[in-house]
C-alpha cells in the first residue's frame, strides 16, 4: 500500500513517542541475546555430534553472551533496583513479560552447562541443561522480534511478520560464526553450516520485510545512521558467506568469515533499532499510512481483538483466548475466577482479561472473598492499618510492596 | 456494541465506565486544565521555554504533562463565490453595515462569518455558531447544502501551499472584516483551532497489554492508571502507546500519565481538569452519557453549517475499541497531532507470536541439522 503523499501535522512534531530504551544496552542486548540462544542449540547439536570442543565454544559463548545480556537489561532500566519486579506476573500479552520468563529459566540453564563443560564436573547435570538451554534457547533468540514489533514504532511494527526470521537468522549467523571463528572451519564444520544457512535466510528474510515495507516505510531503513548500519551488515554478511563457503579448510579464511559474519549480525541488529527510532520520530511514518488507510470517508478497521471473539454476554470473567484451544480458551474448569477479582499476594495481577490467568503465585481467596464481601482481608494484614476501608469495600487496588 | 473494560478486566459490582468528552469547539485555550492537573497531580514541571507554536509551550504530553493544550492557526485567502463576492468598499461598508441588523451576528464576528452574502439572507442561522461556519459562504447555503460547498478545511488543504513537512499553517495574512476598508491586500478568513488534549483510558490499551511487571492496571471505572510503586521503568509502555501519551521521568525513572484522578473520582468528584475547565469544553460522566452528548452536539454543530465538525474515538469499533476519552475536533486528527486512524498494537501480536514460534522452530532445526551434518566429515 502506497501511502498518501500527502499528510498532515501539529507543527511536524511526532505523534508516537520513540523508545526511551538505551544505545548500546538494548540494541546490544538483541544481538547479545539471539547469539546467546542459537549457540545454545548449537551446543546441544555438536555434543550430538561428538563435537566436544566445539561444543564447549558455544556454551561458553551462551553463558557469556546471557550474563553480559542480563548487565545491560538490568542497566536499562529506569528504577534498575525493581528487576525482579518483571517476575511479578505472567502476560502473554507482553512480549517482555514472556521474555522475562525465558530469559529466568535460561539464563541458569546455559550457566550450569557451560559450568559443567568447562570443568567438567557433574556431566549428567550438564547435560540436562545442555538440553534445556537448546530448549529455550531459539525462544530467546526469536522472542526479541516480538518485542519490537508489539509497538507502535511503524518501522518495527510493520515489519512484524518477517522480523522473527531476520533475527533468528541473523542469531545463527552470530552463533555459527562464533564458532567458526574460535574452533575453526576443520572441526567447526557445524558452526559454518549454521552460520552459512543463518545468513542466507537472514538476507532472505530481510529482503522480503523492505519489499513488504513499501518505499516510503522502508525509508527509515535505507536513510541515515540506520541505513549505513544496514549496508554494512549487507558487505559484511557477503563477505563472510563467500569466505565461509570458498575458504574450504583454511584457518584464516574461516576466522575471518566468523568474524564478519558476527559483526554483522551485531550491526544489523543496531540497524533495526535506529530504524525504529527514526521512524517514530517522524510525523509522515504515522500518518501517512494510517490517513490513506482511513481515508476522507473514515473506513473503520473490524474489530478483531481477540479477547471479544466469542466472549461470553454474561461477562463472568472468562475470555477466549486468540491462539490457543481447550482450556486455555474456556478457562479453566473449576471456574473460581468467576464472580472475584483476582488477586496475588504481591499486589494486583493485571492484565486485561485477553489471556486467562495462569495460577503462578498462590492466591489468597479468602482474602478476596472478604474483600468482597466489604470486610478488611484479615486483622494482620500487611498495611491494613493504612489503607482506608474504603479500598476494601470497593475491592480497591491493594499494592504490597 | 460497545465493550466494557473494567468487567473484563474481572471487576464484578463496579461503577459505570468512567471518561471525558472533549468539545474542542468551545476551548478557549486558557489552559487551566494544565494547571489544575499538575496541582492536584502535584506533576513536576517540565520545561519553561517558549516553542513558537502559537501559544502551546507545553508541546506534548509526557510522564509530566498529563494535559496539553494545543493551538492551530489557519488561515486561507478567503474564495470569491457568487454568494461571497470580493469585498470592495462598498460590501465591506454593506457587511459592515448589514451587521447591526438584529438578525446578524455582532461586527466582529461578521468577519468571521466569512461572507458578504451572508447579510442578505434573514433566515441566519444561530450568530454565535455562525462564527464557526467558517464554511465558505452564505448561511443559506451552509444549512441547506453544508456539503456541496467546501469546508474550511478542505480549502485551507487546496491553498495554503505547504511548509516544511506538511504543516497545515499559515500565511501572513491580513485579516479583512467588516469595515476595515481597503487596508488589506488579500482577504483572510481565520479560524484558530485549540484543543486539549489527554490520555484515552483506550478499551484496548497498548500501555496495558504490554506492561511486563503488571504496574500498569485497569480500573473499576475502566480507567488505566500506573501504579508507581511496581513501575521498574522498564519503558515498554511508551513506544506502545499508539498516541505517544505515555512517558518516562527522568528524575525518577518510573513511568506516568493522566489517571483520570482516580482518586478523585473514586470519592465522587470530577477530575481536576473538568472542573477547572471554564467553558465546560472538558465534560466528565459516563462514556455512554458522554457518546450521547458528543453525538448530540455533533449534530448540532453540522445544522448550524459546521461542516468540520467531527467526533474522534467515539466509536467501539475503531482500532482501540474507542476511547474513554472521545473528542469533538474541526479538523482533521492529524492537524491537532492525533493518528487518524490508530490501531492498538496488540491486535497484531497472535500473529507476532505465531511467526516467533516457527521461527524458533526453524532455528531448532536448522541448528539439528547444522550439527549433524557435520558428522559424516569429521575426521
Amino acid at each position: 500500500m502506497v501511502p498518501a503523499a500527502e499528510f498532515r501535522s501539529y507543527y511536524g512534531r511526532p505523534v508516537i513517542k520513540e523508545p526511551v530504551w538505551k544505545v548500546p544496552e538494548v540494541p546490544g542486548y538483541l544481538f547479545l541475546g539471539g547469539l546467546a540462544g542459537a549457540s545454545s542449540a548449537l551446543a546441544a547439536a555438536s555434543d550430538l555430534a561428538g563435537r566436544p570442543e566445539l561444543a564447549r565454544v558455544a556454551k561458553t559463548a551462551a553463558a557469556g553472551a546471557i550474563s553480559l545480556s542480563a548487565v545491560a537489561l538490568i542497566a536499562d532500566l529506569g528504577r534498575p533496583a525493581r528487576f525482579h519486579h518483571m517476575l511479578r506476573v505472567f502476560k502473554p500479552t507482553s512480549p517482555m513479560s514472556v521474555g522475562s520468563w525465558l530469559l529466568a529459566g535460561y539464563g541458569p540453564a546455559a550457566g550450569v552447562a557451560a559450568a559443567s563443560a568447562l570443568t567438567g564436573l557433574l556431566p549428567g547435570i550438564g547435560k540436562t541443561a545442555t538440553v534445556a538451554a537448546a530448549a529455550l534457547g531459539p525462544g530467546v533468540a526469536a522472542y526479541t522480534a516480538a518485542l519490537l514489533s508489539d509497538t507502535a514504532v511503524p518501522a518495527w511494527h510493520d515489519a512484524h511478520r518477517e522480523l522473527p526470521y531476520v533475527f533468528v537468522g541473523s542469531a545463527a549467523m552470530a552463533a555459527g560464526g562464533l564458532g567458526l571463528l574460535m574452533v575453526g572451519p576443520d572441526r567447526g564444520e557445524p558452526a559454518r553450516n549454521l552460520a552459512v544457512a543463518g545468513a542466507v535466510a537472514e538476507v532472505a528474510a530481510k529482503s522480503l520485510l523492505i519489499k513488504r515495507l513499501g518505499p516510503v516505510g522502508a525509508e527509515p531503513y535505507q536513510s541515515g545512521r540506520a541505513g549505513r548500519l544496514m549496508e554494512a551488515a549487507e558487505i559484511l554478511t557477503a563477505a563472510g558467506l563467500t569466505a565461509a563457503v570458498l575458504g574450504g579448510r583454511n584457518r584464516v579464511a574461516g576466522a575471518l568469515a566468523g568474524a564478519a559474519l558476527v559483526t554483522s549480525s551485531a550491526l544489523t541488529r543496531f540497524g533495526i533499532f535506529f530504524a525504529g527510532r527514526t521512524s517514530s520520530r517522524d510525523p509522515k511514518y504515522t500518518i501517512a499510512p494510517q490517513r490513506a488507510r482511513a481515508g476522507s470517508g473514515r473506513e473503520r478497521m473490524p474489530a478483531t481483538h481477540p479477547a471479544d471473539a466469542g466472549r461470553p454476554a454474561s461477562g463472568d470473567g472468562w475470555r477466549n483466548l486468540p491462539l490457543g484451544r481447550g482450556w486455555l480458551r474456556n478457562g479453566p474448569p473449576n471456574g473460581r475466577m468467576a464472580g472475584h477479582r483476582r488477586m496475588s499476594w504481591t499486589g494486583m495481577v493485571s492484565f486485561e482479561g485477553h489471556f486467562p490467568e495462569p495460577k503462578i503465585f498462590s492466591t489468597q481467596e479468602i482474602v478476596v472473598s472478604r474483600m468482597a464481601q466489604g470486610r478488611p482481608p484479615t486483622a494482620g494484614w500487611r498495611g491494613s492499618h493504612r489503607r482506608r476501608h474504603r479500598d476494601y469495600r470497593r475491592g480497591g487496588v491493594v499494592t504490597v510492596t | 456494541m460497545s465493550i466494557d473494560p473494567a468487567a473484563r478486566a474481572g471487576y464484578v459490582d463496579h461503577p459505570p465506565r468512567m471518561g471525558f468528552f472533549t468539545d474542542t469547539s468551545v476551548c478557549i485555550g486558557c489552559k487551566a486544565c494544565e494547571v489544575a492537573c499538575k496541582e492536584w497531580n502535584a506533576v513536576p514541571e517540565d520545561g519553561l521555554s517558549l516553542s513558537g507554536m502559537s501559544y502551546d509551550n507545553t508541546v506534548g504530553l509526557g510522564a509530566s504533562t498529563w494535559r496539553h493544550v494545543a493551538f492551530i492557526e489557519q488561515s486561507i485567502p478567503r474564495r470569491e463565490t457568487p454568494s461571497n463576492p470580493a469585498p470592495s468598499e462598498a460590501s465591506s461598508a454593506a457587511s459592515a453595515g448589514s451587521a447591526e441588523t438584529p438578525s446578524n451576528p455582532a461586527p466582529s464576528e461578521a468577519s468571521f462569518a466569512a461572507s458578504a452574502g451572508s447579510a442578505e439572507t434573514p433566515s441566519n442561522p444561530a450568530p454565535s455558531e455562525a462564527s464557526f461556519a467558517a464554511s465558505a459562504g452564505s448561511a443559506e447555503t451552509a444549512s441547506s447544502s453544508a456539503a456541496s460547498e467546501a469546508s474550511f478545511a478542505d480549502r485551507l488543504a487546496a491553498e495554503v501551499p505547504k511548509g516544511p513537512p506538511g504543516q497545515a499553517i499559515l500565511t501572513a495574512g491580513r485579516v479583512a472584516g467588516g469595515g476595515s476598508g481597503g487596508l488589506v491586500s488579500t482577504p483572510q478568513e481565520i479560524r484558530w483551532l485549540m484543543s486539549s488534549d489527554v490520555c484515552k483510558h483506550c478499551t484496548e490499551a497498548g500501555c496495558l497489554d504490554v506492561c511486563p511487571t503488571g504496574a500498569l492496571m485497569r480500573t473499576e471505572f475502566g480507567t488505566v492508571v500506573v501504579q508507581d510503586d511496581v513501575c521498574n521503568g522498564c519503558g515498554y509502555c511508551i513506544p506502545a502507546c499508539p498516541f505517544g501519551v505515555i512517558g518516562r521521568r527522568e528524575s525518577d525513572g518510573g513511568a506516568h500519565k493522566c489517571t483520570l484522578c482516580y482518586d478523585r473520582i473514586s470519592d465522587g468528584m470530577m477530575p481536576a481538569c473538568a472542573k477547572a475547565c471554564p467553558t465546560e469544553s472538558i465534560q466528565f460522566g459516563p462514556v455512554d452519557e458522554l457518546r450521547q452528548r458528543a453525538a448530540s452536539r455533533l449534530s448540532s454543530l453540522h445544522e448550524a453549517g459546521v461542516a468540520d465538525a467531527r467526533l474522534y474515538l467515539d466509536d467501539p469499533a475503531d482500532g482501540i475499541g474507542g476511547g474513554g476519552s472521545l473528542f469533538l475536533l474541526l479538523d482533521e486528527p492529524e492537524v491537532y497531532g492525533l493518528p487518524p486512524d490508530p490501531v492498538v498494537t496488540t491486535r497484531d501480536l497472535p500473529r507476532m507470536w505465531r511467526h516467533v514460534a516457527a521461527a524458533a522452530a526453524a532455528l531448532a532445526v536448522g541448528a539439528l541439522a547444522a550439527g549433524l551434518s557435520g558428522v559424516r566429515g569429521r575426521s
